[in-house]
């Protein structure tokens, strides 16, 4: 038996050993993991336009797709009212960066409604323009999150890029993996032709209505539940401004 | 120094290869005689949760590889040190650690696996393989003895979730690797709705599903001791 104050020192010792280890490892490598975490994001704003695009996003370089994103791609920061914010006001907001890219929305959905802001990408396709927004919410074990584009209209999707944190690989990560849940969502509407919101929901069998419904993942009913909630709670938080685009 | 290792070792007084006979029974033991799923039934929590699918269980194999060998190797370094109060406690920081380490370097090396794995990665802290090695061998055994067995353990448990994988993976999705091999729908290779003898072919979706993991490791310890009968229990 080692008396306590050895245990105590050895404790200490490998404690710190481990901790300075770690840190600077953590430390040094926070330059590339901001670096692909930058880029893992602008591949997904760009996944949601995939189909509008001349190379497939996922066979595009780490370059191309910056050159994309630098030349065809606007970005707007908004808030719940639909007004734009400058880049100052989104630096006050604590995103050092200022622009929609650098906004997280997980951090967002911590404040009360009114006080969220929201990133909006605007894809110059040649003959038409896309709306790419961010919706946020709740999978199974972590967050799940979605850039949804919309075509000008502000009712047909074009294309849905989804991410999640934590969800079972094979199951809730299908979102993700399984490139044929998210081409589902092509060409579905978020109104009904009444002109009321409908959204798009996550069917659990067989789909009735194209329009406005998706066969869900098997086996992963709370992931599919989260992606509906998702698309019916976020997008609305867009109504103001699409409003505000279409008088223009 | 007394010598406590659970592999019997034959008495060589000179100086020792480096990989001896004990050494190969170190890798090679856990792949068959002593597989830490099949035989001993550990690791199981695992073995359920990433066989979905092949590749991410090939990731998972070389990262246990990696946290279990060099876990071993630092344990056994520091055998004689390790307060026996808390020697429990200090294996956990060296798995912590090391599986810290991966984490880092999978997230700056491929983040899109990195992405996949997610979750994953962090639960290797608490596969009892690791801990079980840790306390049975590297902390009565050599440094290199005991690196080897963490990496022939790991592979033992990897080979048992690849093999699991391929049948949830084919029978379940269809697919192998993300390529989709047969099923209903144009997008397999084989379209099985527009084949006339298969048109009955359905992906059976219980093997999505956890429990299925545990049919397979069933059939693979009934497999086993068919075949290697030394392993029957005769009670």
């Amino acid at each position: 038996m080692h008396s306590t104050s050895y245990v105590v020192k050895f404790i200490l010792v490998v404690s710190v050993v481990v901790a300075l280890v770690l840190s600077s490892m953590a430390t040094l490598l926070k330059p590339i993991h901001d670096r692909n975490e930058a880029l893992a994001n602008k591949r997904s704003i760009l996944f949601a336009v995939n189909n509008y695009l001349e190379t497939p996003i996922r066979q595009m370089s780490d370059d191309e797709v910056i050159e994309i994103f630098d030349n065809q791609i606007d970005q707007y920061v908004v808030d719940i009212q639909g007004n734009i914010l400058s880049e100052e006001e989104v630096r006050a907001e604590g995103y050092a960066g200022g622009m929609a890219e650098h906004v997280d929305l997980g951090r967002e959905r911590r404040k009360p409604e009114s006080d969220r802001i929201f990133p909006v990408f605007v894809f110059n396709a040649p003959d038409e323009q896309l709306y790419v927004v961010s919706v946020r919410g709740n999978g199974l074990w972590d967050e799940i999150w979605a850039n949804v584009a919309l075509q000008s209209d502000f009712n047909t999707i074009a294309g849905v890029a989804f991410g999640h944190r934590a969800e079972t690989p094979g199951l809730g990560a299908e979102i993700t993996d399984n490139p044929r849940f998210s081409e589902q969502f092509v060409g579905t509407k978020l109104f009904d032709e009444a002109g009321n919101f409908r959204s798009v929901t996550v069917k659990k069998g067989r789909v009735t209505d194209e329009d406005h419904e998706v066969d869900g993942i098997t086996g992963s009913t709370v992931t599919n539940n989260g992606v509906s909630e998702m698309f019916e709670r976020g997008l609305q938080y867009y109504f103001s401004y699409f409003e505000k685009v279409e008088t223009q | 120094m007394a010598d406590t290792s659970t592999v019997d070792q034959p008495k060589v007084k000179d100086k020792k290869p480096l990989f001896g006979k004990r050494e190969r029974r170190l890798i090679t033991d856990p792949l068959n005689d002593n597989n830490p799923i099949t035989v001993q039934v550990l690791g199981i929590c695992s073995a359920l949760a990433i066989t979905t699918q092949v590749s991410p269980a090939v990731v998972m194999t070389l990262a246990v590889i990696f946290v279990m060998g060099f876990a071993n190797l630092f344990t056994s370094l520091l055998r004689h040190t390790i307060p026996k109060q808390v020697r429990m406690i200090v294996m956990l920081i060296i798995i912590a650690f090391l599986v810290t380490v991966v984490e880092l370097s999978l997230k700056a090396i491929n983040y899109p696996i990195y992405q996949e794995l997610s979750v994953f990665i962090g639960l290797i802290i608490t596969n009892c393989i690791i801990m079980g090695r840790l306390e049975a061998f590297a902390m009565a055994d050599k440094p290199w003895p005991s690196f080897l067995d963490g990496v022939g353990n790991a592979m033992g448990y990897g080979a048992i979730l690849i093999i699991v994988a391929f049948f949830r993976e084919l029978f379940g999705s269809g697919s192998l690797m993300g390529w989709e091999l047969f099923g209903p729908g144009p997008q397999f290779m084989i379209n099985t709705e527009a084949h006339a003898l298969l048109s009955w072919y359905m992906p059976n979706n219980l093997m999505v599903l956890s429990a299925s993991a545990l049919f397979v490791i069933g059939v693979l310890i009934w497999i086993h001791r068919a075949w290697n009968r030394d392993l029957i229990d005769v009670s």
